[in-house]
């Protein structure tokens, strides 16, 4: 696993707002074909590691490499020109929109020339439903159907399926399993896999262990802003990584707490 | 047994997404209002060429406003400032042209060129600031009515305006053709048929959605949603004008009065054409026929032996019932988003 290429990798990133550190010497790596599990409690510093690879803020500190060649995004436009998507939540689709125009919000396909330069919704539909059918999503079929009829599983895999046809190399998803039941969270771990099978790399954010130990191939535990842990698949458990998301405090010691 | 549920269900949503199209409802509330009308003015002549143009050329002049209101709605924003820009655009043109007697082309640049500074005020507030566009544009609303009223005593000692264009200018913008139908009908019609090809058509209308569907989206896929909002703001405002300069060059006067119910109308023909007050919905043909709707309840009363002020209850049953509708539509699409079908099914 360790001869893949590295696409991605921080040395020494810092950020700080005014007095406050929200991250300290971040040093990350993340290879073609591999899924990297970013876990961390609430305020540990996901969301600010999060919009600095997607390029909403500049690091304070520290550099950001992309294929061993340092470079820096200011914008979120610059860094998806370099290949990383970030997928939200539910972002990145449009509920009330259908899916070919969802699909391709902002960067439509038209036929025509000049000012007669028409939305090609046939062409559209096609790709979308193409896309998120090689992901392994059958049940979309339709493209002029709305966004807002699939399940939350499956708009998560339309987005996904999405920034991969738009030429993502790495993968930023934050927290894709977190609002879906078990099933549909099945759905989107099973697309990560299969992202991850075509060589992309994954950057998984999560705070949910078991879906994180699923698809993980190295993991790294953010605590205040700091990279408290990092080890690769199979060297800590579920429960050590669990204690080590509590901030270090022992899991079993706090449920004594609550109980107590 | 599973899958044969998950089909029926499924039926049932696409079903009901097509029945629910915004424009479809919006043409049945025409249609029914219509009917209602002819057999009420039917003594009156409502079913006439005359009777036609009466509602027609009122549909014309708040449509021509509708549409980019409806378009700033979908985008997640709202313009109340037409009712300051109309008056405040036919004062400019009526005092530059008129009671200066500068050349009619002049007037007509400067009185567009006021109306796309007003939008690209109102589009820099709302995209640089976090205020709410209503509160912003209730503000430039106050402004610029102020400002028309103090200006016109200022340089004309008088808030009405005499103007009697030229023919040319008569012709484009405000004569009578087949038996009353007014030059802004034909604005209308054409803009239509722009705007159509704007929001269904080009990129530019999924970016109109989007836009309002998810903002932070929409950023994200590279949309430029802040100058996108700014030049519907200047649309908006640049169409009102339009609608300002029909008036005074038809009626050879200009009024700096503020017109409030201008605000209330391009509302009510926008929500009852199906648009979501939310933003991310909406489709042209459907303000089209709101608009429509609301100029037959407004002006066929007179048709009618009904009493007149009956038809503010019509309009505000008429935009209750719109809203149930397009409400019904958003709760379905965003019921299904977060229910969790698959694991039901298994459960059961």
């Amino acid at each position: 696993m360790s001869e893949n290429k590295t696409i991605l990798e921080l040395q020494g990133v810092h950020k700080s707002y005014g007095n406050i550190h929200a991250l300290r010497d971040i040093n990350l790596k993340v290879n073609e074909g591999e899924v990297l599990c970013l876990l961390g409690d609430n305020g540990a510093g996901k969301s600010t590691l999060i919009k600095i690879l997607a390029g909403v803020h500049t690091p304070t500190k520290g550099q950001i490499f992309l294929d061993g060649k340092p470079k820096s995004f200011n914008r979120p436009k610059e860094a998806q020109e370099l290949g990383i998507a970030t997928v939200h939540q539910f972002g990145g689709t449009f509920p009330l929109m259908s899916i070919g125009r969802s699909f391709f919000a902002g960067v439509e396909p038209t036929i025509g020339w000049g000012p007669f330069r028409f939305f090609d919704r046939k062409t559209a539909n096609r790709i979308a439903v193409e896309s998120v059918q090689n992901f392994g999503i059958t049940r979309i079929d339709d493209g002029d159907r709305k966004v807002g009829g699939l399940s939350g599983g499956e708009r998560q895999s339309l987005a996904i399926a999405r920034a991969v046809y738009f030429g993502a190399r790495v993968l930023i998803l934050d927290e894709p399993t977190a609002a879906l039941g078990v099933k549909q969270s099945a759905h989107v771990l099973r697309i990560v896999n299969e992202a991850k099978k075509r060589g992309l790399a994954v950057i998984f954010i999560t705070h949910q262990v078991m879906h994180a130990l699923a698809v993980g191939d190295h993991f790294a535990v953010l605590i205040r802003g700091s990279v408290a842990a990092d080890f690769k698949k199979g060297e800590k458990t579920r429960e050590e990584i669990t204690d080590l998301m509590a901030g270090g405090e022992d899991m079993s010691a706090l449920e004594a707490n609550i109980h107590a | 047994m599973n899958s044969k549920s998950t089909n029926k269900s499924n039926f049932f949503k696409i079903t009901i997404e097509n029945i629910k199209r915004p424009e479809i409802s919006a043409l049945f509330a025409f249609i029914v209002v219509f009917i209602i009308f002819s057999i009420f003015g039917w003594d009156k002549n409502f079913v006439s060429l005359m009777g036609a143009s009466t509602w027609i050329n009122y549909a014309a002049s708040v449509g021509l406003i509708a549409f980019p209101v409806g378009f700033l709605m979908i985008a997640g924003e709202l313009d109340i400032s037409v009712g300051a820009v109309l008056p405040a655009s036919a004062m400019t043109l009526g005092i530059l042209s008129g009671y200066y007697e500068l050349p009619t082309w002049l007037g007509l640049i400067l009185t567009l060129g006021m109306a796309f500074l007003v939008g690209l005020i109102n589009g820099l507030i709302v995209t640089r600031t976090q205020v709410p566009s209503l509160i912003v544009t209730l503000a430039t609303l106050f402004a610029v009515g102020g400002l028309t009223l103090t200006l016109a005593i200022l340089f004309t000692d008088s808030t009405l305006v005499a103007y009697y264009a030229p023919d040319w200018a008569k012709y484009l913008f405000g004569t009578v053709y087949y038996g009353g139908f007014r030059s802004i009908v034909f604005w209308w019609l054409a803009l239509t048929l722009i705007f159509f090809l704007f929001l269904h058509k080009s990129p530019w209308g999924n970016w109109v959605f989007a836009t309002g569907g998810d903002l932070e989206s929409a950023r994200n896929a590279g949309i430029p949603t802040a100058r996108l909002k700014i030049a519907l703001f200047i649309l908006c405002s640049v169409c009102t004008a339009l609608a300002g300069i029909c008036q005074v060059i038809q009626f050879n006067s200009a009024q700096s009065a503020t017109n409030f119910a201008l605000i209330f109308n391009t509302i009510i023909s926008v929500v009852v054409g199906g648009v979501l007050l939310t933003g991310g919905f909406g489709t042209l043909i459907g303000i089209f026929f709101g608009t429509l709707t609301l100029a037959i309840v407004q002006q066929g009363i007179n048709f009618t032996n009904i009493d007149r002020n009956l038809s503010n209850l019509i309009i505000g049953i008429m935009l209750l019932f719109a809203v149930f509708v397009n409400g019904s539509f958003q709760s379905l699409t965003s019921k299904v988003i977060t229910s969790d079908g698959d694991d039901k099914d298994e459960k059961s």
